[in-house]
């Protein structure tokens, strides 16, 4: 296993190297320079000032001289500063992280704690009105356009009804509420993008579950485990489910880079400070320093948590533990 | 600031807030009681990128710069420029050198005196050349300046420029706390520190910007304690908020001004402005292409794309037709130039001599066996700008001339089209400062790559006249040159104008003294004020002076 679990780090070094590579040269050869949205044709900036800036950024280097200083940079974990505002991209990435993984993490939760059960329940009743009922509701869920359901809920619960905040994270007088009013205010503000967001996500893990289940309930060893009477909630969430949930743990792995993703539609609409958007603007900015920032932070968790969902296996199934010894 | 710059902005007018972009401020005159506190929250498409004026290029924090600091110089409600920092101000040698005199007992937000020191270091670090300044031009024309003593500045210039005074409404930075610092990174770009009547207090990234009252300003602190400038990304949830008066100010699109906002609940709680604005729409075309380096055929287009039509569909009626490089509240602009009527046969018989017929009677135009096509190209994200292109292309297909609309990104659009010169027509905008030189858009010397005559325009009187009104400083004599500007470009056709959108907005019904003038409705910020019985943001702000 500590072989294996070598052997699988040290590979990850090249193909980050690869990606890197490969993403530079992708989005240097788009077209389009860097531009910030509203200073570049206007009239007051003249081309020379232009010059200057893309001699201060180095922009005026070969590639592949761009290429090795940045690499060279960071090595020294040092992603440079933003072309929009000169502050260091590490900065703006952390600040916007920790409102994305919590928004992300809570909606995950959200998305096992109804998902699971409704895939069990699904699975046990196949073909039942029941089954096919949830079936289009999930799908509905996962249909609908995030920004269509996001608005009309803002309108009824927003405006309508009154009961919630139509955006933001907090209110505007948050500095001035006692520890327990703020709890209360961001948990209102909360509520509906999460809620937008968990609903995307419902459909994709209440089917695998249910195909899961149904394949692990014919089993021969299902049949056995009636067969030698043992009682059926044993049956289902013992033998069942235990290796129903496998496939699960690979999804929950691969979604690991997904906390940290961000969408922009979503994130523009409830006006979220996320991370979704920072990357959104960088790209039509060509701010070259946030970008490949971004492209290096999704690739380490990428490769991390391919890692991390093999090791789930490793430990949810002994067959992969043995054999790897 | 924001009134300094032409911008061609790539995102509609209507998701800035105008109000603010009339950053001026005028004296107070409290000939009555007021009441003081409240709070007046507006809202950004997006968030400011740095707080320190001279590298602030971006409309959000443009409008932030404005209210905590102040310049030499701004313009007044009726667009006149008036003293700011400077309380008055001598033009000698034939407008070579400019005398300011600056107001004395202004103080910094931390309590420094402000002096001629602070100008001379704001002119210093304008034109040091690794200060990541977009405003370094203006400047360059110095040949020096002087603080003769604490409250004076002496300006001395290359050569008279007129425009140079408006420049001086550029913000002053305080030496005391900049000087040996790196500009481009340092933490006053996020703590500012400032002359203006409100002074920094809190930015949460991509959430809001706070801004509290300077109760020492030196025209008198302004009547609300604060300023909060919330960033909300998508317009129809800026719209949402102000339905649950979530913010008191922002713009409206036409469709909102038009039909949204009739309910009992708006009429109740917010007022709507309607007030023209400074940009202007335009098809420019690529003179250096055979096509249109024709004049009658630059007129005949003109003459086929009905303006009232783009106006009443694409504005709902809330703008007017365009007819020159000027909007019409400026003292440039020429009141005898009028819009040449739509008339698609007259268009047709220019075409006509212009040698473009449909010889092989197919629908189209052509010459010499080419078929009259060309492509108009602009900008992804503004829809305005679409559907004008999409009823020109319509237009133009009644009278045989063939379009096509290409749509693309910003970025991608000025470095592929427009730096390189690589297009038939763009359809644009400019956005344009109160100040009317406008000698970088139309003069045959600024065609290079990167520069602003992108289209190729010549014309030897225009450039004539262009660089006399920048040497004349009689305003009178000044306004005759761009009359004459103004009408031979209209003439010339080296755009086709198409339209003035009004700008749209809503306001909060509780603020008192707001005055619409020419300056839109921003001018006199300070003066509003809202009765204690309906302040809404009723936490108190107390500051020690």
């Amino acid at each position: 296993m500590r072989s294996y679990l070598l052997r699988r780090l040290l590979g990850i070094i090249p193909m980050l190297f690869g990606i890197t590579l490969i993403s530079f040269a992708v989005i240097r050869l788009a077209p389009g320079e860097p531009v910030s949205m509203e200073s570049s044709l206007n009239p007051r900036v003249s081309p020379e000032v232009r010059q200057r800036l893309i001699q201060i950024y180095g922009l005026d280097k070969p590639l592949h001289v761009q290429y090795g200083r940045w690499i060279a940079r960071i090595i020294r974990l040092d992603f440079g500063r933003s072309f929009s505002d000169s502050r260091p991209v590490i900065d703006k990435i952390l600040e916007r992280l920790p409102l994305t993984v919590a928004i992300n993490a809570l909606s995950l939760f959200i998305i096992l704690l109804f998902g699971i059960p409704l895939g069990i329940s699904c699975a046990l009743r196949e073909g039942s009105a029941f089954d096919k009922m949830m079936t289009v509701l999930v799908f509905i869920g996962f249909a609908v356009p995030s920004f269509w359901i996001a608005l009309l809920l803002m309108n009824l619960f927003g405006i309508s009804l009154g009961w919630l905040p139509i955006s933001g994270i907090v209110s505007l007088d948050y500095e001035y509420m006692s520890f327990f009013q703020r709890c209360v205010d961001l948990a209102r503000h909360l509520v509906l993008p999460v809620f937008v967001l968990s609903l995307g996500g419902l459909a994709g893990i209440t089917r695998y579950m249910r195909s899961s289940m149904l394949e692990a309930l014919s089993q021969p060893y299902i049949y056995a485990a009636r067969a030698k009477g043992l009682p059926e909630r044993a049956v289902v969430y013992k033998h069942g489910l235990r290796n129903a949930v496998l496939p699960i743990v690979t999804i929950l792995g691969l979604s690991i880079p997904g906390l940290l993703g961000g969408s922009v539609i979503f994130e523009s609409i409830f006006s979220i400070p996320g991370i979704g958007r920072l990357f959104y603007e960088a790209v039509m900015m060509r701010d070259y320093p946030l970008i490949m920032a971004e492209v290096v932070l999704v690739a380490v968790l990428t490769m991390l948590g391919n890692l991390l969902a093999d090791i789930g296996y490793a430990l949810v199934d002994p067959r992969i533990r043995y054999s790897q010894r | 600031m924001a009134c300094r710059n032409f911008v061609a902005y790539p995102i509609p007018a209507t998701a800035v807030i105008p109000l603010l972009l009339a950053a001026v401020f005028f004296l107070p005159s409290y000939g009555f009681a007021v009441d003081y506190g409240d709070a007046f929250v507006t809202g950004s498409i997006s968030d400011a990128r740095t707080l320190l004026p001279i590298l602030a290029s971006d409309t959000a924090s443009s409008s932030i710069c404005s209210m905590l600091f102040n310049g030499l110089i701004k313009y007044d409600k009726d667009l006149n420029l008036t003293g700011d920092l400077a309380e008055r101000w001598e033009i000698e040698e034939g407008g070579k050198v400019i005398v300011f005199h600056l107001r004395k007992n202004v103080f910094w937000h931390d309590g420094a005196p402000f002096s001629a020191g602070d100008v001379e270091f704001t002119y210093r670090s304008l034109i040091d050349p690794r200060v990541k300044t977009p405003y370094s031009g203006d400047f360059e024309r110095i040949e020096s300046l002087q603080a003769i003593d604490a409250h004076t500045v002496r300006v001395v210039y290359k050569e008279p420029f007129a425009p140079a005074l408006s420049s001086w409404g550029m913000p002053i930075i305080p030496k005391h706390l900049l000087e040996g610092e790196d500009l481009n990174t340092t933490d006053f770009q996020r703590h500012p520190v400032g002359t203006g009547p409100f002074r920094f207090g809190k930015w949460l990234t991509q959430q809001k910007i706070e801004l509290i009252y300077n109760p020492e300003y030196f025209e008198g602190r302004p009547c609300l304690d604060r300023y909060i400038s919330r960033v909300i990304a998508d317009t129809s949830t800026m719209f949402l908020e102000l339905k649950v008066q979530g913010l008191d100010s922002a713009g409206l699109t036409p469709l909102q001004y038009t039909r949204q906002t009739d309910g009992l609940f708006f009429r109740k709680h917010y007022q709507k402005f309607r007030l023209p604005s400074f940009t202007y729409i335009y098809l420019a075309y690529n003179l250096k292409n055979p096509k249109f380096s024709d004049l009658r055929v630059r007129q005949a287009l003109n003459l086929a794309v009905d303006k009232d039509e783009l106006v009443a569909i694409v504005l709902l009626g809330l703008g007017e037709p365009s007819c020159g490089p000027f909007v019409s509240q400026s003292w440039a602009y020429n009141p005898e130039v009028k819009p040449a009527p739509f008339d698609p046969q007259q268009a047709l018989s220019l075409l006509r001599e212009a040698g473009w017929t449909d010889s092989d009677s197919d629908g189209w135009l052509d010459k010499k066996g080419e078929v009259f096509e060309f492509s108009i190209v602009t900008n992804q994200g503004n829809e305005e700008r679409i559907r004008c292109a999409e009823i020109i292309q319509r237009r133009l297909k009644n009278i045989g001339i063939r379009v096509k609309i290409k749509v693309v990104e910003w970025s991608v659009f000025l470095s592929e089209f427009i730096n390189n010169r690589n297009f038939e027509t763009v359809l644009l905008g400019w956005s344009l400062p109160r100040e009317p030189d406008n000698y970088d858009i139309w003069h045959s010397s600024k065609t290079k790559e990167g520069e602003f005559n992108f289209g190729g325009y010549a014309n030897p009187e225009v450039d004539e006249l262009l660089e006399r009104a920048r040497r004349t400083f009689d305003e009178k004599e000044r306004a005759a040159s761009y009359h004459r500007i103004n009408e031979i470009i209209y003439h010339d056709q080296p755009y086709m104008f198409l339209y003035v959108p009004d700008s749209l907005s809503a306001l909060h019904k509780r603020f008192r003294e707001v005055k619409p003038a020419d300056a839109g409705i921003g001018y006199n910020f300070i003066e509003w004020w809202v009765p204690e019985n309906e302040q809404r943001y009723k936490t108190r702000i107390e500051l020690e002076p």
